[in-house]
């Protein structure tokens, strides 16, 4: 497997980091080489937010990722910003609660699903992001079911070990999106 | 060993935890906050001592008061911090006493950016203070090397007596890696002779000075100093050499800017361009023996660093002026890209 460059973005708030992070720890379960670099400063509060996640065979080079795989883009900005420099064939996973998908890109796969719809009706407040993260490993294979179950059971902190279920139902719903 | 995921500057503070840091003094400053952070959680289950100092100038003389006690010291900070720090690095130094400083670099001059830059490697290699003095400065480039660079600063400064500084970046520091701990058994070294650690009337005072009114005294302590500084530039110098062995075009950068320029690299093999890299791992002592093996077939070097370029003066010393040196860099917080390194490449070393 080559780098599988992936770029989540969106507003601070959303859970970008965090869902990066069980990306992130979804490598170390497969024993992958991986990186993870998030942006940092001003801009987290309130602003715009990103974060680089490298998952591959090999040493990871730049960990910044500059034209991803996979896009996760969580707001308008973000999905605006960030469209246009995804690799051709890569495939770009967005909040259709939130954003309008406006390009003309055709060398692209795009996944829409509500998800920040989806997390409310289903009683999983701040879900949206993990729902997103279930679309992305139902399309593409970077990560099994199993892999990401226990990723989120590395990422979320043990005194908060009562949230996990909730996290695998919102994983099943992105899947079944 | 366990694989665990870990920023940069978290395994910097738990890499100095396991190497016997005992002392840890510092002031918050982006992008180098989670290193104190990780301390202040961590130190005192260790046994050790960490101290929010009042500003940057306290925390280096609270590291030269601990370190003249014999406890292993260490502060951390970015650059603008690390240049107020710079007084009391002249004093450790001219005072012989072992210590550990850790750089995580952000744009300058003066407040600058909070972004990741090289542009303190001038500093750190040659004046950070004033006088005849010089760091061991190491210049890791993944999550792992700093951990292994912290447990070698510790080492190495005690075993010289003298400040050891790990020079990284923004990019480091916040990166997530994968990172597995040695087990780690520090060398003691004797500290009897000079440790000013309580005499109980059994043996004379051990005073800790910098001060020689004299001048033919000083300039003894300095030469002295220049001794040690010999047998460092033979033993210490340390470099990853990477393609370089048929390669027409030699890529020269360290640090986080070291991981873009291999990719960079990469790309250029696969169009047929013999480049190569090499990346210096200790920035003083400069690899001259290692960049000359690396340049030893080269048409040219190129220089890729997060600054205006201050790392060309000292390759161009270590081949002698042989071959053209060229340099692209970025600056102020901007990382070069792979693509961007890869078009001087082409420029260089794709034309014939």
């Amino acid at each position: 497997m080559a780098t599988t460059e992936i770029l989540l973005a969106g507003f601070g708030g959303q859970g970008i980091l965090f869902a990066g992070k069980i990306l992130a720890y979804c490598g170390l379960m497969d024993n992958k080489e991986l990186s993870w670099l998030p942006s940092y400063g001003p801009e987290m509060r309130g602003g715009t937010c990103n974060c680089s996640v490298c998952i591959s065979d090999e040493p990871i080079g730049s960990p910044l990722v500059l034209t991803p795989d996979i896009l996760i883009a969580m707001n308008q900005p973000s999905f605006d910003k960030f469209v246009k420099e995804v690799r051709p064939g890569g495939k770009v996973f967005f909040d259709s609660t939130l954003i309008e998908a406006d390009t003309d890109r055709t060398d692209i796969q795009l996944f829409g699903i509500p998800s920040q719809q989806m997390a409310d009706e289903n009683g999983l407040k701040g879900g949206s992001n993990i729902i997103l993260l279930g679309k992305v490993i139902k399309e593409t294979n970077i990560f099994s079911l199993d892999t990401m179950k226990k990723g989120i059971e590395k990422v979320v902190p043990p005194t908060k070990a009562q949230l996990i279920p909730n996290n695998f139902k919102a994983i099943e719903l992105g899947m079944n999106a | 060993m366990e694989r665990k995921l870990m920023k940069g500057n978290e395994a910097l503070a738990e890499a100095a935890i396991r190497a016997g840091c005992k002392c840890f003094f510092g002031y918050p400053i982006t992008p180098q906050t989670e290193l104190a952070a990780y301390m202040a959680k961590r130190m005192h289950k260790s046994g050790g001592v960490f101290l929010q100092a009042e500003s940057e100038i306290a925390a280096i003389n609270m590291v030269l008061g601990a370190a003249s006690t014999g406890v292993r010291a260490m502060t951390s900070s970015s650059s603008p911090g690390i240049s107020l720090k710079s007084e009391g690095v002249s004093y450790i130094a001219g005072s012989d006493l072992p210590a550990v400083i850790i750089n995580v670099e952000r744009g300058g001059p003066g407040l600058g950016g909070i972004q990741p830059s090289q542009a303190d490697y001038w500093q750190a290699t040659k004046a950070l203070g004033h006088g005849d003095f010089q760091l061991i400065v190491y210049a890791p480039a993944s999550v792992q090397e700093m951990v292994d660079c912290v447990v070698k600063a510790f080492d190495r400064a005690d075993k010289y007596r003298m400040p050891a500084m790990i020079l990284a970046d923004g990019l480091l520091g916040q990166m997530m890696e994968p990172v597995e701990f040695p087990e780690i058994n520090p060398d003691a070294y004797d500290k009897s002779g000079w440790a000013a650690n309580g005499h109980k009337f059994k043996r004379e005072h051990h005073i800790i000075n910098s001060l020689y009114l004299q001048p033919d005294e000083l300039e003894k302590s300095i030469l002295d100093r220049y001794k040690k500084y010999e047998i460092i530039k033979k033993t210490e110098t340390d470099a990853e050499l990477y393609l370089t062995e048929d390669a027409d075009i030699v890529i020269c950068a360290f640090g986080a800017t070291a991981r873009v320029a291999k990719s960079a690299v990469n790309s250029a093999r696969e169009l047929g361009i013999k480049a190569g890299l090499f990346r210096p791992k200790t920035l003083w002592p400069f690899p001259v023996k290692e960049i000359n093996e690396a340049a030893k077939n080269a048409k040219c070097l190129l220089s890729v660093e997060m600054s205006m370029g201050q790392m060309i003066d000292d390759i161009k010393l270590a081949i002698n002026c042989s071959k053209p040196v060229h340099f692209f860099g970025r600056t102020g917080g901007v990382i070069p890209t792979p693509v961007e390194v890869l078009e001087e490449i082409k420029k260089l070393g794709g034309a014939d």
